[in-house]
């Protein structure tokens, strides 16, 4: 077997500010490593996949690394946990921290015995040497002076022909105690004495109170505190129940004034074309040869509303302001951009020297797929907790609240222009964007903007900033994948960032690459079949990339029903799709077949990727294969619904996802490559998934549907 | 919407039922829902409270071995029931076959639409019918999983209800 060659490069993101060993790990309890990360578990696992690298780094067991509650106190600030870039920024940082203090052990137990490193081997933390009986351990090597030793950014790399964890389909390490009931999320969490509240919101972001009748209130409920800052309400109750029957009634005693700044739900192309915006070109390659003649122009106009991120257990956090400080637990993604945009507010409420210390600890929530309302809720626990002088309090968002407050995936417009010739050549291919930002996460506001959606309620308000993107060394946010991965002589891709925000947007799995890859691959199979060319040897016939090719061959070679079309029934029809997620990130190929009735449903879909080194290859399929169902319920179903004054989307029924009867069977493969560096797979099957399906719905039905959710309605309209 | 639960909180009665094997009393308005009672009074924190609705499932708890949501269920409804909650399902060493069979299959990626889903699942397994995937997808159509770990779920149940059907 080949030596493997552990993935490097990457790590400079989680080390620059976090540069010691005693950042990442602490050998302080006997036979256990506590490891230390900024990333943080919501659904994906990463958890198991870090400590999996840590094992296998250090020569310890599964069991012997335990990892650190996640705080803004103690733990690696690794930025936001997002983008796919966990594996790639913490796991390399981490394997980096674990080489270099075996490497310190290797060099004391060599000292300490007078051996030589090449004789030592070690095993569950326990150095041996071929030369001698002696044995000592991590622990016995008392590596805690170690805590200030700069990792070794360059650490030699870890070559062995047996793995024992990284590239092992390992269980997850939470699964266990969320089966049998365990407390595991922080809606489980209970402070002593805390105080159960839950808070009104208008249905429209620029919404106001125009009346409370506070007293009404109170004479129902008299043992139930009000809290009130302007349009920011909220109760506060010794019961949860009661809680949630005096919001309950609150909402029978409030009246809103909601001005009409929504846009036309059912005509969002005027809003994005119309809509104020910053225009900038992504990127324009001119071609150095002339096009040839008899070129025919094709043009196609791809459009995704807005969706929701739907986790299926409301927002949540706990707060207690105690004297000088505010602790909050919070299920963020970012925990120290959170802590940052809180201290804005406290700067401006409070005198300098008596705004309370920050701490954060995360706890996990329900399944997190972007920025939800996770720091919307921490900030609405805080302000609760001001009011609450001490007491710590619970605050659990509704339903309603989770579908109609929450950041959106923006509406996502793309316009797609080519010429093709005869001989299948592209030429002047141009992608143009229509999209509001894709985040407005906390820790990147100006001065005076606060992103929460209660800091615009207050009687002093901060003003909503509209929502940026990431640049694109980051991926990118509107423009994410819009880059062709193809290789055409000329393009240009130009997006126009909406400058306004009518409905608040922010980060959903995979950003604009959902919407861009839709509009693409649905793209180049008109191109193809408007030339009678099998779609999928049209796009080989414009890919250079190996590593392309080989997932693109692979998500069709395994699926068995990819080439037997004798025996289908009447609505059944295939589709392929394949982009390579952030242009940098894993390569991905989707196969899909579908039956196409009274609506569509997504029978099979087979997904082909490389990942680079696998560090899990069962909880990478398992992020793959969630992705392409989540992909398929955006796709066929999802859709934010609203009037000129209010997002009307506030249960499930307004919001249908994929019910287990329409859910596909799904094959995942990963295509092996040991010797190159690890990718996230978290977001790679979102828009490959997408297009699969839309060229599948033309197979079968020889419609071609530009409008997002491919629904009944959207099906008709385009026909 | 939120339902309207129609609290009167000063009117709480000490109710008696059989939560997991094991006679409880609570003292609870039983107009009240049963999800908070459940959670808060009892401890009982592995039924999760997902939407308030009826809709999402999570919150599935068995009521005299009948799969029914407790975010819209009276409290007063379970007086003198037998009820089981994730808690009271199998433990680590000696798992119900459900969850045997989904720790084989790992659908779990957040896991919070599993305690409901599990709940359903001891249902279907421990009804000794033969059911189908068909039958299967259908009894599940009434929980949300918004992590897309479906396809592994639907295998564990399959799974498990080959296994108890075999032996």
């Amino acid at each position: 077997m080949k030596p493997v060659i552990l993935a490097r490069g990457f790590a400079k993101n989680s080390l620059d500010k976090n540069p010691t060993i005693g950042h990442w790990l602490d050998f302080g309890q006997t036979k256990l490593v506590s490891l230390s990360v900024g990333k943080v578990d919501f659904g994906q696992g990463i958890s198991t996949a870090l400590a999996q690298i840590a094992a296998q780094e250090l020569h310890v067991a599964l069991h012997q690394i335990i990892h650190r509650p996640i705080n803004t106190q103690d733990s690696p600030d690794e930025g936001v946990t997002s983008g796919s870039f966990s594996i790639e920024h913490s796991g390399e940082a981490v394997r980096m921290a674990c080489a270099t203090i075996k490497t310190i052990a290797i060099e004391r137990f060599c000292t300490l015995n007078a051996v030589k490193p090449a004789s030592v081997s070690i095993e569950d933390g326990v150095l041996r040497s071929s030369s001698t009986a002696h044995v000592m351990s991590y622990w016995d090597l008392h590596l805690d002076d170690q805590a200030t030793t700069p990792v070794v950014q360059h650490a030699r790399e870890h070559a062995t022909s047996v793995l024992r964890y990284v590239g092992q389909p390992v269980p997850r390490l939470d699964l266990q105690k969320k089966l049998f009931g365990g407390p595991s999320f922080i809606q489980d969490m209970v402070l002593e004495g805390m105080l159960h509240c839950r808070i009104l919101r208008a249905p429209n972001r620029a919404g106001r109170i125009d009346t409370v009748d506070a007293s009404a209130f109170q004479q129902k409920f008299p043992d139930v505190e009000l809290v009130r800052d302007g349009s920011f309400l909220g109760v506060l109750a010794k019961r949860e129940e009661v809680a949630v029957a005096a919001i309950t009634h609150l909402e029978s005693l409030v009246t809103w004034h909601l001005p009409a700044t929504l846009p036309d739900c059912n005509d969002l192309k005027t809003f994005l074309t119309t809509c104020p915006s910053e225009q900038r070109i992504v990127g324009e390659v001119h071609s150095k040869v002339a096009s040839p003649d008899n070129l025919t122009h094709v043009e196609s106009w791809y459009q995704r509303p807005y969706i929701a991120h739907a986790s299926i257990g409301p927002s949540c956090a706990l707060a207690q302001w105690d004297n000088n400080q505010l602790e909050i637990w919070s299920h963020s993604q970012g925990i120290y951009n959170l802590k940052s945009d809180i201290e804005v507010y406290l700067r401006r409420e409070l005198s300098e020297g008596t705004a309370p210390k920050v701490v954060i600890h995360h706890m996990e929530g329900a399944g997190c797929y972007g920025h939800n309302p996770a720091d919307d809720v921490a900030f609405d626990a805080a302000l609760l907790a001001r009011h609450a002088q001490g007491r710590p309090v619970r605050l659990l968002w509704s339903r309603a609240a989770e579908l109609s407050c929450g950041p959106s995936g923006s509406a996502h417009l793309v316009k797609l222009e080519a010429n093709v010739a005869e001989d299948g050549s592209i030429h002047n291919w141009t992608h143009t964007i229509w999209s509001n930002g894709y985040t407005s996460r906390p820790g990147r506001s100006e001065p005076g903007n606060l992103a929460f959606v209660a800091a615009a309620e207050l009687a002093h308000p901060f003003t909503t900033p509209v929502s940026l993107d990431p640049p694109m060394s980051a991926g990118g946010g509107g423009d994410r994948n819009a880059l062709p991965l193809y290789d055409l002589p000329d393009y240009k891709v130009v997006y126009n960032r909406l400058l306004e925000m009518p409905i608040r947007t922010s980060a959903i799995r995979a950003l604009g690459g959902y919407t861009n890859v839709w509009a693409i691959e649905c793209f180049m199979d008109e191109l193809a079949l408007s030339l009678k060319q099998d779609p999928i040897a049209f796009r080989l016939r414009h890919l250079s990339d190996p590593r392309a090719i080989a997932v693109i061959r692979q998500a069709v070679d395994q699926a068995p029903w990819w080439l037997v079309r004798s025996n289908d029934e009447e609505g059944v029809g295939r589709g392929f799709a394949y982009a390579r997620y952030k242009n940098t990130g894993a390569w991905c190929a989707v196969a899909v077949r579908i039956l196409a009735g009274t609506s569509v449903r997504v029978t099979d879909i087979s997904v082909a990727a490389d990942v680079g080194l696998v560090i899990n290859p069962d909880g990478v399929k398992s992020q793959l294969e969630g992705g392409a169902v989540q992909s398929c319920s955006w796709t066929l179903k999802e859709e934010l619904t609203f009037n000129r004054q209010s997002i009307t989307t506030r249960s499930w029924e307004d919001y249908p996802i994929l019910m287990f009867s329409e859910t596909p069977a799904v094959t995942v493969s990963l295509i092996d490559q040991p010797n190159e560096p690890s990718v996230g797979a978290g977001e790679a099957t979102q828009g490959p998934t997408a297009a699969a399906i839309g060229n599948a719905v033309h197979d079968a039905l020889g419609v071609r549907v530009r409008q997002l959710p491919i629904h009944m309605k959207n099906i008709l309209a385009a026909t | 919407m939120m339902s309207d639960p129609c609290i009167q909180v000063d009117k709480g009665q000490v109710m008696k039922l059989t939560i997991n094997g094991t006679p409880r009393s609570c003292d609870y308005p039983d107009n009240a829902f049963a999800v908070y009672a459940l959670r808060n009074d009892l401890d009982l924190k592995g039924v999760r409270m997902g939407c308030g609705d009826g809709h999402c499932g999570a919150c599935t708890i068995l009521v005299d071995g009948v799969p029914t949501t407790s975010c819209d269920l009276p409290f007063g409804a379970l007086e003198g029931k037998h009820v089981i909650t994730p808690e009271g399902v199998g433990t680590v060493t000696h798992p119900h076959p459900i969850q045997a069979a989904v720790l084989a299959e790992q659908p779990g990626q957040c896991g919070f639409c599993l305690s409901g889903i599990l709940m359903r699942s001891v249902a279907l397994v421990d009804s000794g019918k033969h059911l189908t995937e068909t039958d299967v997808r259908a009894a599940l159509d009434k929980h949300l999983c918004r992590c897309g770990s479906q396809p592994r779920i639907i295998k564990a149940v399959m799974a498990a209800l080959e296994k108890v059907q075999t032996v």
